[in-house]
Formats: C-alpha cells, structure tokens, sequence
C-alpha cells in the first residue's frame, strides 16, 4: 500500500513525463532547421547586445528575506492553529504574543523603508522662459 | 475500491498500490485539465472578444469551437528554438518543473467526496508548499534563457508570487483556525448541506460564533482572491508577462511545444487556485441546495452532481479572472508591492487576530 504522500509523488512523476513525453512527441514530427538568425536570443530583432545576467535591483533581495521570515512564521503558526482551542485563552495568547512580535518587526520594516519600492521622480516639464523685456532689448541691440 | 481491483489482480499490495496511484493521477488529467485548458483557451478569447464588441475565433468549427485543438495541433509541428546561448539542461528542465508544481496541486483537490488524488492531512498545506515548485521553475527558465527580457519577467515575477504568497498563507491559517482542519476534503465534508453552511456564510451550525465570523470571512475572501490571481500573475497584476514592455516575460525564448506546456500550466495554475477558493469558502464540492440523487433515490449520481458543482464553481471564478483582465488596468511594480505588503499583509494579519478572539467565544 503506497502512503499518501506516496500519491501525490506519482502526482508529480506523471506531470513531468507528461511533458517529457510530449516534447518527445513533437520532436519526431516538428522540422528542426536551425540558421543563425534563428539561435541568436531574441532582442527585438538587433544583435543581442551585452551579457543578460546583470546585476539587477538590491529591493528583490529584500522583498526575498522579509518573505523568508513571514514564511517560517506560518509554518510555526500552523501546528498552534490546529491545536490552540485545547488550551482556550492561554492557547490563543501564546500565538498572539508570536503575532505581535511579527507584527512589531513589519512595522519596523515599514519605517525603515524597505517595503518602498524606487519610483521614478517626476520632472514636471520646464519651459526655458526669458523674460519679455530682455527679449525686446535684445531685438533692439540687433 | 480500484486498489482492491488491483489487489486482487496482481495479488501484491505494493505493485496494486503503485499501480492504481498511477491511474488516480492519471485521472485529473485526462479526464478534467486537459478538456478544461482546451474550453478554457477559447473561452478566454471569446471572453474577452465579446468584452471589446468582436467575436473571436469564427473560422473553426461552429463559432470557432475547434479553434484550440487546430492551435495544439499547430503547436506540435513548430519548430523547437533552442538559442545557442541558453543554459540547455535548464532551459528544457524549466517547463516541466512548471508543469508538475501546477499539477501536483491538484493532488489534494477533492473532486468530489468518492475522488481526492492523496488523502494527506496537510491538504492546504501540501498544495501551498508543492506550488513552489513553480516558482522555481519561472525563476530557472527567466535565467537560463539568456534574454534580458526573460529574467526582467522571471525575477518580477517571482518577487510578485512571493509577496503575494503571505496573504494566502494568513487567510489559509485563519481558516485553519476556525476550521480546525488542513484537508480540503474534511473541509468540504464540513460545509455540507445547504449554502448557508458554507464558510463564506460563517460555516456550519447556528452560533454567535457563525455570525461574528462573516464578516471576516468576507475580508478572507477578498484578499485570498486578489491575492492568488496575483499568483497566477493575471491581469491586473501581469507585470511578468506585460507585453507591451517585456514581450513575453519568462517564456520569451520559448517555443513549440515547450511553451504550450508554460500555457498548460498557466490554466492548469488559474483552475487550481479558483478550485481552492471555492474548496476554502465556497462549499467544495458540495451543492448549495441538496442533490438530486438523494431526492430520486439514486447513489451513484451525487458524485457526478458533486463534480459538476466543483467544475462549476471553479469555472466560475475563471471565468472572473478573465473579465477582471479586460475591466482593470495594469499595476505598476511599487503599486504591486505596496497592495500586498501595505495593505493585504497587514488586514490580514488583523483579520487573522479577530478570528482568533471570536474562535475562543
């Protein structure tokens, strides 16, 4: 008898010669013509231009801890969610204390700026402007 | 019931067990996601056709009703593009990560009370956890494409699914809390009777308590729903994929059948989500006003109503998702970012204190 963790492994183990198996499939039909147009990685029709794997933006990296901690956080919470009401009151304030920290430790986040994302400032368009009087003085002077 | 068929063909519980795993797994697929994606991909463009006054696919068939199947067909012939540059191993193990983290969801979904692919006492928990995969995958094929546009869309992408994966998890909890379950199918088994049993009315029984949690359970449901359509990075929370800027997202380097296997998943992904909602507050499977079955006296058609209600409520908030992505605009990502941490994350985490007071009334 399989467990039922054993289940949803096959669940897993299906899907993925699913797809296998289809790609399979298409590869015995599809043409396969390759140029070298073809392989080069699409950049809206030019030369790719430099490596892709850049550094990208610090704030991703951020969004990914403060994910981390709230994620532990639930994997802790749920055992007590399933079993707090044994307990009554004491049950429910033990969690509550937990929350409170975590809620603390958002609000510090918050202040600190790190659930800000960049925004771009906004110029609001400038006309060079020159004062009347000083364009007919100059009209004058020529 | 097909283990024991087995069992007693085989005559070995280990292979009868395998083997009637295989089928069950088999079953979801073949019988529900595929028919599903191929209605799902048409409706989405009729939907959305009819939306802007057009009509649609009209050449296939009746109003375009082959459309898809003429599409999968197209799809197998196309040539499959590797670019020179990509990262090869990952680049082709990418789509069948996807593909298995959004099907092995549905191994926890009860379809109805006879079929439930796993019985695991995790449930919910199991579904929140096996999604990851996806994340994964995204993340693997945005890199290994080697196209600036493909890791733009992955990381966004991944930042999106991850902060929107907090919200979830508290409304999960909350109901965890009230519910005292994490299996989908003794959730569903809960909600039994008629609709006013149902979660999003309070669950079953007459209380106090049923009446003091609708309201939260409304909060609930909001945020679960904006939330998990940001999972499944629909309009308006399509940043990942908005082609007016990024092209395609993660799957721009994809083609042929890989990427129909990205589109697979993705309506896999957008029925999974809309089946645990409905399987959360909605009554699962259950039918809001009794079954026929029981009035004819007939059994075995209350599993097939059953499966016809779950169809029916998941098809239903499908069916929202895509009217949403022609009634609201596109967020910008620091709007995204705020909607989840600023105001999602934290009513929820009120919500989740309210319930908890009114659970212990």
């Amino acid at each position: 008898m399989l467990t039922e963790f054993g289940k949803a492994f096959i669940f897993i183990l299906i899907a993925m010669i699913f797809v296998i198996g289809l790609v399979f499939l298409s590869k015995l039909i599809r043409p396969h013509r390759p140029t070298k147009e073809k392989l080069l990685t699409y950049e809206c029709g030019e030369n790719p231009e430099g490596s892709p794997w850049i550094k990208f933006n610090i704030r991703f990296y951020v969004v990914a801890l403060i994910f981390l901690i709230f994620d532990v956080e639930v994997v802790l919470l749920i055992p007590w969610a399933l079993g707090y009401k044994a307990f009554g009151i004491t049950g429910f304030l033990v969690g509550l204390v937990f929350l409170v920290l975590l809620g603390l430790g958002m609000a510090y986040e918050w202040r600190k700026g790190d659930l800000e994302w960049e925004k771009p400032k906004v110029q609001p368009p400038m006309i060079n402007k020159q004062p009347v009087a000083e364009v007919e003085e100059e009209l004058l002077e020529v | 019931m097909m283990y024991d068929f087995f069992v007693d063909l085989f005559g070995n519980t280990v292979i009868a067990g395998i083997a009637s795993g295989i089928l069950m797994s088999l079953l979801p697929l073949f019988l529900f996601i595929l028919p599903y994606a191929l209605f799902a991909v048409l409706a989405e463009r009729k939907v959305s056709a009819h939306m802007q006054d057009r009509l649609g696919p009209m050449r296939i068939g009746w109003h375009g009703w082959n459309q898809t199947i003429a599409d999968i067909i197209k799809l197998i012939q196309k040539e499959d593009i590797v670019a020179s540059d990509t990262d090869k191993p990952l680049f082709n193990f990418a789509p069948v990560l996807v593909f298995a983290g959004s099907y092995a969801a549905f191994a926890a979904i009860p379809f109805s009370s006879y079929y439930i692919g796993s019985e695991v006492d995790l449930g919910i928990f199991y579904i929140i956890a096996v999604t990851g995969l996806v994340v994964a995958g995204i993340l693997m094929a945005g890199w290994a494409s080697n196209n600036k546009y493909s890791l733009l869309g992955s990381m966004r992408s991944v930042a999106q699914i991850v902060s929107y994966e907090i919200p979830t998890m508290l409304v999960v909890l909350s109901l965890v809390m009230v519910s005292e379950t994490m299996s989908l199918h003794t959730l569903s088994e809960m909600q039994t009777g008629y609709f006013w049993n149902w979660y999003i009315f309070g669950g079953p029984g007459f209380s106090l308590t049923k009446f003091l949690l609708i309201p939260s359970m409304l909060i609930g449901f909001i945020i679960i729903y904006i939330s998990t359509l940001a999972e499944v990075n629909r309009v308006p929370f399509d940043i990942p994929e908005a082609e007016s800027e990024l092209v395609a997202g993660y799957h721009t380097e994809y083609s042929g059948m890989k990427f129909a296997m990205f589109f697979l998943a993705e309506y896999a992904n957008m029925y999974a989500v809309s089946a645990i909602v409905a399987a959360l507050f909605f009554g699962g499977y259950q039918s809001p006003v009794g079954y026929l079955g029981n009035l004819l006296g007939v059994e075995w058609l209350i599993p097939i109503e059953q499966f016809l209600w779950f169809a029916a409520k998941g098809l239903f908030f499908v069916f929202v998702q895509m009217w949403l992505r022609w009634t609201l605009p596109r967020l910008r990502v620091d709007q995204l970012m705020a909607v989840s941490w600023k105001y999602l994350i934290p009513i929820a985490f009120v919500n989740l204190i309210v319930i908890g007071f009114i659970t212990l009334i």
